[in-house]
């Protein structure tokens, strides 16, 4: 047995701009033991539902994270719309749906650029923010901001697609789907790539069934969980199968993430195919809510849940929202065991952290 | 497995013109719906104060004996919520973003002079039917 220390990793650290604290025990360069620690960037947005009605936390819940940002306002609006028991239009929920994928093809497509930048491939990175660049201007194009939507609102969405911007979509994606073929033989294939990704931080299925690992993490280990699946917004009205790999490593949580960018593709062309034309989309909501209610959705990272209560005021009662990275932190402490310590950084990418969701 | 699979790409990128836009020597392009910032039409305001009170982070003030109307441009998050709020729809996103600056300010809006004698013109008949209603209740 060789001599144990202890490296205190983060919060500012190489791989990535959020502040996650690790304390690697190392033996030799083998991590045995990570033990984590966050809260260096809590900002109460929970606790802000004392303070702003229930209309205002739309905005301010869409503002948990920017990544995910389309999923958190989307995800407080399903909530309330739970508590009013109300329906939203048909078209609505088209629209959902197509941001929402859209939301999930750039964050999907910003990991694979940190993926590339974690193991060093420069020029990757940055073909790989290229792509994602022109999801970005579709989102720009179609709701006014590049990652913070604004559209959702309870009851429905407030803007509306019309046919040119639907055509910009269409054709937008198969530039992407042409663009991702070339990227994806070097991310399948390369030697480089495959020599840091293969058999590196492996993770078995029971693991992830006993830690209760969500999202892509959990798909690339062959648990088949997608919360699309449970029917909201559009997704019932679609036909997909969820991305599952068995590989269990680091290479498998690739091969899922960029395969998923392929089948958001297939979700946008068939929901702009499938959209019915009418012109309403809200149904107005009267009065203040009073009840509770929970939603799951699948965000870009993984399960992610929310829960209000409310008591016939203007503000809520309480309101939570548990997100992937908080569900996938302990299986990361999991897989970091019996690990190179110079593969720490890159393990941490490939469960797609996002600490600022994660401490709200 | 192979190797230097990136290379025709990294090697045709060498002779492609750069995707990104030289700013500012170009200017950047908005589309039609870009969140901006907000702008108001004061003199169709009514300053009914609803924007105010729909304004997540607070940043709006209406003061309607002045007939002004406030904003601080640094604290607004351009949510458009105001926008869906405002009942005589005098508020508009439009695209441009707050430049940066040293130090937070707001702007204030004034309505007319010719705007604010016509509603006070306005305030002064419903008060003067107002009395004459109440008078001609207590002859009754």
């Amino acid at each position: 047995m060789g001599k144990r220390s202890v490296i205190p990793y983060g919060p500012q650290h190489p791989v990535l701009p959020e502040p996650i604290h690790l304390d690697l025990v190392i033996e030799d360069e083998r991590v045995m033991e990570a033990i984590p620690s966050i809260g260096f960037i809590h900002r109460g947005l929970e606790s802000l539902v004392e303070k702003r009605d229930f209309n205002q936390m739309t905005y301010v819940v869409e503002r948990t994270c920017g990544i995910c940002s389309f999923g958190h306002g989307m995800g407080y609006c399903e909530t309330m719309e739970r508590i009013f028991d109300v329906e939203i239009p048909d078209r609505a929920k088209f629209l959902r749906t197509i941001w929402f994928e859209l939301s999930r093809m750039h964050s999907h497509l910003l990991w694979l650029g940190l993926l590339a930048d974690g193991f060093g491939f420069e020029n990757l990175f940055y073909q790989c923010w290229r792509i994602r660049e022109k999801v970005l201007d579709l989102q720009e194009m179609t709701c006014g901001g590049r990652v913070i939507f604004s559209v959702n609102t309870i009851g429905g969405v407030l803007k509306d697609m019309t046919s040119e911007h639907m055509q910009i979509i269409l054709k937008t994606m198969d530039e992407i789907e042409q663009e991702l073929k070339t990227i994806q033989k070097t991310f399948f294939e390369d030697y480089t790539v495959l020599s840091r990704l293969k058999g590196v931080g492996i993770m078995p299925k029971e693991k992830i069934n006993e830690l209760g690992c969500v999202g892509p993490f959990a798909r690339a280990s062959g648990v088949a969980v997608d919360m699309r699946k449970l029917g909201y917004a559009a997704y019932p009205m679609i036909d997909f199968e969820p991305v599952v790999s068995e590989d269990c490593d680091s290479y498998a949580r690739c091969y899922v993430r960029l395969m998923e960018i392929y089948q958001s593709i297939d979700i946008i062309r068939q929901a702009i195919a499938k959209i019915p034309s009418e012109t309403d989309l809200v149904t107005p909501v009267k009065g203040n809510p009073n009840g509770e209610a929970f939603v799951r959705l699948e965000q870009p990272r993984g399960e992610a849940f929310y829960y209000a209560k409310a008591s016939g005021k203007p503000n809520l009662e309480r309101m939570r929202v548990r997100t992937p990275t908080f569900a996938n932190i302990a299986g990361l402490c999991e897989m970091l065991k019996n690990t190179e310590l110079s593969d720490v950084g890159l393990l941490i990418i490939t469960i797609d952290p996002c600490i600022s969701c994660t401490e709200r | 497995m192979a190797i230097l699979k990136f290379a025709p790409e990294a090697l045709s990128n060498l002779f492609k013109p750069p995707v990104t836009t030289a700013y500012p020597a170009k200017p950047a392009e908005y589309p039609e719906r870009s969140r901006g910032h907000i702008e108001i039409e004061i003199d169709d305001c009514i300053s009914c104060g609803l924007c105010a009170r729909a304004c997540p982070c607070g940043t709006i003030s209406v003061d309607r004996s002045a007939g002004t109307w406030t904003i601080d441009r640094y604290d607004c998050i351009a949510c458009g919520f105001c926008v869906v709020k405002c009942p005589k729809k005098c508020l508009t996103m439009v695209p441009g973003y707050q430049t940066p600056g040293g130090k937070k300010s707001s702007v204030t809006y004034q309505k007319s002079p010719e705007v604010m004698a016509a509603e006070a013109k306005k305030r002064e008949e419903a008060a003067a039917k107002a009395a004459a209603a109440k008078a001609a209740a207590a002859k009754e």
